[in-house]
Order: C-alpha cells, then structure tokens, then sequence
C-alpha cells in the first residue's frame, strides 16, 4: 500500500485535465487554477500542499464539484463531474464523497452520534440504521463512550474525530480533507493523521487532503505543490519500511 | 432530515423562544384585535338579535337598526295582508330621557311591544316577570340599563322613574346583549309607548313579522315589499345592513383594520428577520450539509418544517392566550369579545403566509449558498 508506484498502474480514481478557475471579472479577475492536470489514485492518501493562496482549496472544491470550472474536465470514479447537472453532482457526491473540515463543522445540537448519521440520513437511510451505523463508526475512531455528547462537549480533537466518522459513515470512495490539522495542536494533529491513515484509507478508496503542515506531510502518498495555480512538483513520499 | 431539521431549530433554545414570541404575539394580537372588533359589530346589530323576529318591515329608506324612520300605522295590516305573512305586530322604538327620583336624567332606548303577543321581548329574564309588563305603568328593563342607571341599589323592581313627565315602574330585568351605542333598553308595551313619546303624526317604527311555515323567508319579503313598497328585510339581512353601515361610517373597520395589519407586519417582521439569522448563523452548517449531498430541496423542505412547526405553535400559544384574555374580561358581557372559527381560519392562514414569507429568505439564500463556503 505504501507503494504508490503499484497504484498508478491501475486507471486513475480522479482524473483532472486543464482544469481552469478565475475569480472576478475585469480589473479584478484573478486566475487561481491554471491549467491543472493531476491523477489520483484508489489506495493512496495525496496531499496538496503548496503556499496560501496557490489554489489548494479551490482545486479541492473543485474535485468535490462544488465549484464550478471555467475549463478542463474533472473525471470522478468515471463520472464525468463537470458534466453533471448540479443535482446529479449533488447526488453524485452524497454517494460517493465524504469530507473532513479545517472547523469540523458539526451540527451543535445533535449529539455525536447523530452528528455522525447525518450523511446516511440524507440517503434516506431509517434513523435507527444511521444512528446504529453512526455509533459503530465512532467506536472505530475511539469515541464509543461519546456517543451522546454535543460538539460543546467534547475537545477539539474530538470533535474532528467525529467530523472523521461522518466522512466515512457511508463508505465514501473519496475522502476530501481540507486542513484536517489546522485547528489542532500539534500532539492532536498527528493523532488525527494516524487515525485518517488508519481508518481512512483502503484500496478502493483515496483521500485527498490539503493541508500546510508540515509536522503531517509524512502520513501522505504523494505530495503534489501547488504554486500560484500550478502543480509545480508532485513527490512520492518513502517511510521506513516502505517497499 | 425532518428529525436533523427539528434539533437544530429547537437546539437553538434563544432563537427558537424569540420566533415563538414574536409569532405568539402576532396571532394573539390579531386574534384578540379580531375577536373584539367582531364583537362590536355584534354589539352594533344586537337591536335586531336582541327581539329575534324573522322580518322587519319598516322605511325602504333606513341604513341600520337604530336609525328610527317612522312609518304609517297601517303598515301592520298592510303586511299581514301579503300572501305567506303568518302574523305581523308593530314595535315601537325611540329615544327618549329617564329622569329618576334622585334628579338624574338617563338617555334610554323605549321598546313598545304588541301587548297581546309581547313578541320581540328578550327570551331570558333575570329578575321579575315580562308579563307584568301589561300592569299599568310598567317597564322592563334590561341589565344594562340597571347598570347605566346607577346599579342595582338605585334600580330595582319596584323602583319609579319618569319617562317624559308620565310614571314609569320597574316590574322586571331582561337580560340582553350590549348594544354598540351602550343605551339603556326600556321595554313596555306598544300602546304605552306611545303615551310616554310626544305626539308625532306617524309613530310605528317597525312591523316585525313571520313567515308561514314551508315559504321561503327571502320570499316573503320580497313580497312584502312589491306589495305595500316598504323595507323588508330578514333579520340576518339587516343585522348584516347595519354592520355595513357601522364599518362604512365610523371608521372602526380602519381604526381595527391597522392594528390587525400591525400585528401581521410585526409577527412577519419578527418571524422573518430572527428566521433569516437562524439560516445566516448555520449557513457553514447548511453548507456542509449541501457538500454531503443534501439537496436544496431538501434544504428547504427542512427550513419550512422549522417555520411550520414553530409557527403552528405560536399559533396555538397565542390563541390559548387571546382565549384566556377573552374570558377574562368578556365573560361578563362587559367587553365585546367573539371569537369565531372563521377569524381562527384566517389567523392561521395569516400566519402561514407569514411562516411561508419568513421561510422563502431562508431558503433564497441557501439556494444561491456555494457549498464550497465550507472551504473558506
């Protein structure tokens, strides 16, 4: 798995081609996607590093297809996204997709394991089902003993690890993390990165995550920079007993 | 989503109290408003509720029941004569001044009642008998004028007053809706009646009268008046006339009208705003929830469960409250207050459409909400 050499023999999982994005018009017209072409594959975990403002995130919401491109074609698990019709892409994602936010947002009124249910609830999944789905999965990120509690009730840490088991409740294919770590102290960080890597990564699935720090850039597959709209490089990462 | 919908509306405990206060007060307001401007107009038209006679026949000419304009003694004969009247009676009706024994003068309104039938009199007595209404000299009264004319300790059966210099004694207590105009009722009998009025040339106020059985009421006084060319009207048209006629010319319609129409601007103004800070306050919330894949349709069907289930309970809040209000302070008859299921019909609707107002910002804003905002 560490391997990612093997992984790029298989057909990319998402595949972006000339992906373009501006904002503004006239005068103010800033181009922050320019030209991106990038594989990602099922069973890696790929990072997107790079300066602020280099156009991680939007290339982030851009292969989530919740933004829309000026050009290029975004190709997810062979659904052409930027194709879609806007409600099929809604669907499209609710299926396929989970997410992990810098401020986790959760719901402040419901408890942990409801919080957790939310992505089944929107699949028309009975709330019993969700919520039984929802508790297992938080057993899974070591939060079985929190089930009940608010977002106000527990730490930071927590709460993104609860963000965690709502992103895969519903067995997404891809995992889009969008500085997972931000909001984290250090100790909480790496701990996050090690359940993300634990739990969320599997061979048919692959998590993108965007992030500027470095303290996690080990946990990843790939690493690609992006730098004022560009991909300028794009590294394999080795780890000790890597093959 | 319903069951997610709900927790975050009543998560919210601060928001959630200041949408159901705002909307509470916006029905109970109209609902009290409503209740008591149609209890006025009851009160406006109780001359004719008050006798409960299926006809009146009187001046093609008149605008409302108190509005005396008086025909000519034949008129009774005239309409019994119509084809499909079973009996018609006169009635006497005017104002005249009370003065009682300690000086105190009294603008009353005189009801002479055929003596034979006595028809027209109120149906509940409170005090005394109506019949002795036949003894010489008697009056009836109704409670208000035992409360207008100085209270039971001044008015009372037995008690002597003088109606146009002529003895005037008190054998009995009717009880009868308020009037509009708060004038004590006196009733007696039409033959007195007539002796205690200054002479005019012609004093029938009215002819009030029945159908035969199986003839159509409608009928009858269209017969009536193709026949001897007076007014008739049934006793609902002309309790209708004369709301007409109160609503056209005292300005109570608009006086009633604005604060009603404050009460939905300001329930709508309350709802709409605190609703749209609920949405504006989740919106990074709403929009997770779009990048999960929750559709904006799905959005705004949760956002109008918020409204509607809010809504409904200000609705039933504030008419629980109206209701306590209005049995409060009408039970005694004192204040006019009717609340009926058409006035709670239209509050509801009102408040629909408030709920549905309040609930369209929301959901325009999440409609045009990127949910990539969640990235930002």
């Amino acid at each position: 798995m560490d391997d990612s050499t093997d992984l790029q023999t298989q057909p990319a999982a998402v595949s972006l081609r000339g992906i373009v994005k501006s904002f503004g018009t006239g005068d103010t017209k800033v181009t922050v996607l320019r030209g991106i072409d990038l594989d990602i594959y099922l069973g890696e975990m790929l990072l997107l590093v790079g300066e602020s403002g280099g156009g991680k995130t939007t290339l982030l919401s851009a292969i989530a297809g919740i933004l829309e491109i000026d050009a290029g074609d975004i190709d997810v698990l062979g659904v052409p996204l930027s194709d879609l019709p806007t409600g099929k892409r809604t669907t499209f994602r609710g299926q396929t997709m989970g997410f992990i936010y810098q401020q986790f947002n959760l719901l402040p009124a419901l408890t942990a394991a409801e919080n957790v249910a939310v992505p089944l609830l929107i699949q028309k999944i009975s709330r019993s089902e969700a919520l039984r789905r929802a508790r297992t999965m938080l057993d899974r990120v070591g939060l079985g003993d929190r089930t009940e509690f608010l977002p106000k009730n527990l730490s930071g840490g927590q709460q993104q690890r609860v963000a965690i088991a709502r992103a895969l409740v519903n067995e997404p294919r891809l995992l889009i993390c969008d500085e997972p770590t931000a909001a984290l102290d250090g100790p909480n960080g790496q701990k996050i990165m090690e359940l993300l890597r634990e739990v969320g990564r599997a061979p048919d699935r692959c998590v993108v995550i965007v992030t500027h720090d470095s303290r996690i850039f080990h946990f990843g597959d790939r690493m690609a920079n992006l730098t004022d709209g560009r991909i300028v490089s794009i590294e394999t990462i080795t780890r000790e007993g890597s093959a | 989503m319903n069951y997610v919908a709900l927790k975050m509306l009543f998560g919210d405990r601060a928001k959630y109290l200041m949408l159901l206060c705002g909307l509470t007060f916006a029905v109970m307001l109209i609902v009290q408003q409503g209740s008591i401007f149609w209890g006025l107009m009851i009160w406006s038209q109780s001359s004719v509720s008050n006798l409960n006679v299926p006809i009146w026949v009187t001046d093609p000419g008149i605008a409302q029941v108190d509005e005396v304009k008086p025909i000519a003694d034949t008129a009774v004969d005239r309409v019994r004569s119509v084809p499909g009247v079973e009996w018609a009676v006169p009635l006497y009706k005017g104002l005249l001044r009370a003065r009682l024994s300690n000086g105190d003068y009294h603008q009353i309104t005189l009801t002479g009642l055929e003596s034979s039938t006595l028809i027209g009199r109120p149906a509940e007595v409170l005090e005394g008998r109506f019949e002795d209404v036949l003894q010489p000299d008697a009056v009836v009264l109704d409670q208000w004028a035992v409360e207008r004319m100085g209270g039971p300790n001044v008015i009372k059966i037995g008690t002597v007053f003088e109606l146009n210099d002529k003895l005037a004694r008190v054998v009995a207590i009717a009880k009868t809706q308020k009037s509009f105009t708060n004038i004590p009722v006196v009733y007696t009998t039409y033959e007195r009646a007539i002796r205690y009025v200054p002479r005019e040339r012609r004093t029938l106020s009215y002819v009030l009268a029945k159908a035969k059985d199986g003839v159509p009421v409608a009928e009858v006084t269209t017969r009536i008046h193709e026949q001897t060319g007076l007014g008739a009207f049934t006793a609902e048209d002309f309790g209708w006339k004369t709301i007409g006629w109160v609503l056209k010319n005292t300005g109570i319609g608009i006086n009633f009208g604005t604060t009603i129409l404050l009460g939905f601007i300001v329930g709508m103004a309350i709802a709409g705003q605190t609703f749209y800070l609920f949405t504006v306050e989740n919106l990074r919330q709403f929009g997770a929830l779009k990048a999960m894949g929750a559709s904006t349709f799905t959005l705004a069907r949760m956002i109008l469960l918020q409204a509607f289930t809010v809504g409904l309970t200000g609705y039933g809040v504030g008419i629980g409250l109206a209701t306590v209000f209005g049995f409060m302070t009408a039970r005694s008859g004192g204040l006019p207050f009717i609340e009926t299921w058409q006035l709670l019909l239209l509050v509801l609707v009102a408040l629909l459409a408030i709920c549905t107002f309040s609930a369209l910002i929301s959901i325009i804003k999440l409609a045009r909400l990127e949910p990539a905002i969640v990235f930002r």
